[in-house]
């Protein structure tokens, strides 16, 4: 297990409470929408995007009406308040993953993150960043090494890379369960790796990644590690410092704060080697007809006017996390977690794509019908106000590699209650007979 | 009847189940690979000619692939509409087809209606945005083989259905059946 997960086997994390989660749910206004004719909703499909509470609304709407001005220039009193609350939106995002504000680099989703630290080692390639940057420089025979868990954003960012580069990509397959072959590290890994990126917890499986286990590998052969951390920091405590990650990155529309911004985390020295992507205003110091020199991070990585607005909505969704406290949050998760596997488990049929202990995997079931596709599977649920995800959720290798083209994926956030997965084990009962596949007393 | 009712007709659920034409064989004019990149779900469909007809005649298709019961039957009620059918005439099916599902489940005239026979069953499908795409994958890849065989002109026409072609008597709505993709 990582180790953001081991001091729950000592000290039991604090459950939300009945009334806490009651509260938690009026937080959030469209919970209570109805669907399809007047159904509540059973909204499981917050691995995909989660909702948004009233406070990063609010954060939003009071950014527009009462602060909006360009950040980091003017000299006017709306221009500092909007630089101000831009700023405190990259500490308090910074405080949930336990880093350094200066180590967060607002970007529009998780995907540009991704896609910048690997443009960075293009552009180091190229001989941009000069000396400092060696680190990211890339010669045929040197490796990137990815899982075969990866989410299409943490995977062709890299193919691509390797296509510019010469660089060789090779990757860690994962077990029948979908757990990562965290045992072929040492042989896989090795001398000619320069970078190892891999997902904290698969969007698919739910499986939990042993990162100390990658970080020591990394380490040992001084390859960076990119972390995909978009499916851990909504619903995990997460400390990308103790983690020892050299990069990652996560969006803020799946952790309860608007679309259209997420965040890169760079450990101080690595952003400070690394060489600018996206060049033009804001990102400078001097500028000549010539040449330019650059800002130190994060701004280098900022260019042009930025998604203020969305910005101030991820602190806000940050801080009220932090102050649910991700423990909490995370507690309560496994349990709808268990729920949900025990929902899924029982239905004649239905097969889960991941492993069973909810020690090592998150709320993000995803799973297969017998003689059912996961269109037509997601279409009853739909039916019964029941929202989950269905087809190969930007991971073809994985769903190849466990033998199905798609599956449907029902997946929780803090806002999840015992009712909405009983309403969808009750559905997914129903999927089968529905179809009229009637074997194993389903019908 | 409800619109699930409506979307999973008895006559959907069957050729989903015993599909027509599904098995490739040999002595094609031409075949088309077509993919739905939201689920993955593809078809690979080939165009048997009849001999020595003009115009250009159908004399059958045969298929192989997966996806989802929409797509699965969709493919089949099609393989039997076209059987021993005129390629233009294939091609009015097409886009009297394609007009269904810009319907919004309100269904055509009954002219075009008539000629579509069973395929009428997908009327519901055009409610749920999603799923136009299941539907028409397979008219997809028989336009494209059409298309590549040299019996159907498609000028600048690339494999997705763009509707060129008049289409008679068909009450055609005024949006794009645009399927919608997701991501993350």
């Amino acid at each position: 297990m990582t180790a953001v997960l081991e001091p729950q086997a000592s000290a039991p994390r604090p459950e939300l409470t009945a009334a806490e989660l009651t509260a938690v749910r009026a937080d959030f206004p469209l919970l209570a929408r109805t669907v399809r004719g007047g159904r509540p909703l059973v909204y499981l499909d917050s691995g995909a995007t989660s909702q948004k509470p009233d406070v990063v609304l609010d954060a939003e709407q009071d950014f527009y009406t009462q602060r909006n001005a360009a950040v980091h220039r003017g000299a006017h009193q709306l221009a500092e308040e909007a630089t101000e609350a831009y700023e405190q939106a990259r500490l308090e995002v910074a405080q949930l993953v336990g880093v350094q504000a200066e180590e967060i680099v607002w970007l529009p989703n998780a995907t540009a993150g991704i896609n910048l630290v690997a443009y960075a080692f293009s552009n180091a390639t190229a001989g941009r960043g000069g000396q400092a940057a060696r680190r990211f420089v890339l010669a045929p025979g040197d490796e990137i090494v990815v899982t075969e868990a990866e989410h299409h954003a943490n995977l062709v960012p890299w193919q691509e890379l390797c296509a510019r580069t010469g660089a060789t990509l090779r990757w860690i397959g994962v077990h029948d369960d979908g757990r990562l072959r965290t045992e072929d590290l040492a042989t896989v890994v090795t001398e000619r790796t320069k970078v190892l990126a891999f997902t904290h917890a698969s969007n698919v499986t739910g499986a939990v990644t042993d990162v100390a286990a990658f970080v020591r590998r990394a380490r040992e052969v001084g390859a960076l590690t990119v972390l995909d951390a978009c499916q851990s920091v909504p619903h995990l405590p997460v400390d990308l410092a103790a983690l020892g990650v050299d990069l990652a990155a996560f969006s803020g529309h799946k952790m309860l704060g608007p679309t259209g911004v997420g965040a890169l985390y760079g450990r101080r020295e690595v952003l400070e080697a690394m060489p600018p992507v996206t060049t033009g205003g804001s990102m400078v110091e001097v500028v000549t007809m010539e040449t330019t020199t650059y800002a130190p991070p994060p701004q280098r990585f900022e260019a042009g006017s930025q998604m203020v607005a969305q910005a101030v909505g991820m602190g806000a969704a940050a801080r009220y996390l932090r102050e649910l406290g991700m423990e909490a949050v995370a507690s309560h998760e496994t349990r709808i977690a268990g729920l949900l596997l025990e929902a899924v488990t029982q239905v004649p049929g239905v097969r889960v794509l991941g492993p069973l202990d909810t020690q090592e995997r998150l709320a993000a079931v995803s799973f297969v019908v017998d003689g059912v596709h996961a269109h037509d599977v997601g279409q009853v649920l739909d039916d019964a106000g029941v929202a989950v995800r269905v087809g190969h959720h930007c991971a073809q290798p994985l769903h190849r590699r466990l033998g199905v083209a798609a599956s449907a994926r029902a997946s929780a956030a803090v806002y999840t209650t015992d009712q909405e997965v009983e309403v969808f084990a009750e559905a997914l009962a129903a999927v089968r007979p529905f179809f009229g596949l009637t074997d194993g007393g389903a019908a | 009847m409800s619109s699930m009712e409506q979307l999973y007709q008895q006559l959907i659920l069957d050729h989903a189940k015993s599909p027509h034409g599904k098995g490739l064989t040999d002595g094609h004019a031409a075949e088309s690979f077509q993919v739905n990149p939201t689920c993955g779900d593809e078809v690979r469909l080939r165009v048997h000619l009849a001999e020595g007809a003009d115009p250009a005649q159908i004399d059958r298709v045969s298929w192989e692939g997966q996806g989802c019961s929409i797509s699965q039957a969709s493919i089949s009620v099609m393989s039997e509409l076209v059987e021993g059918v005129p390629v233009p005439s294939a091609e009015v099916l097409g886009e009297t087809f394609r007009a269904l599902m810009r319907a919004r489940g309100e269904g055509l005239e009954e002219e075009a209606e008539d000629r579509l026979g069973d395929a009428t069953a997908f009327t519901g499908v055009a409610r749920y945005p999603a799923r136009i795409k299941c539907a028409l994958l397979g008219w997809a890849a028989l336009r494209d083989a059409l298309a590549q065989s040299g019996a159907l002109d498609l000028p600048g026409q690339e494999s997705t259905p763009a509707p060129a072609s008049p289409v008679p008597a068909a009450s055609v709505g005024t949006d794009p059946a645009t399927p919608q993709e997701d991501h993350a």
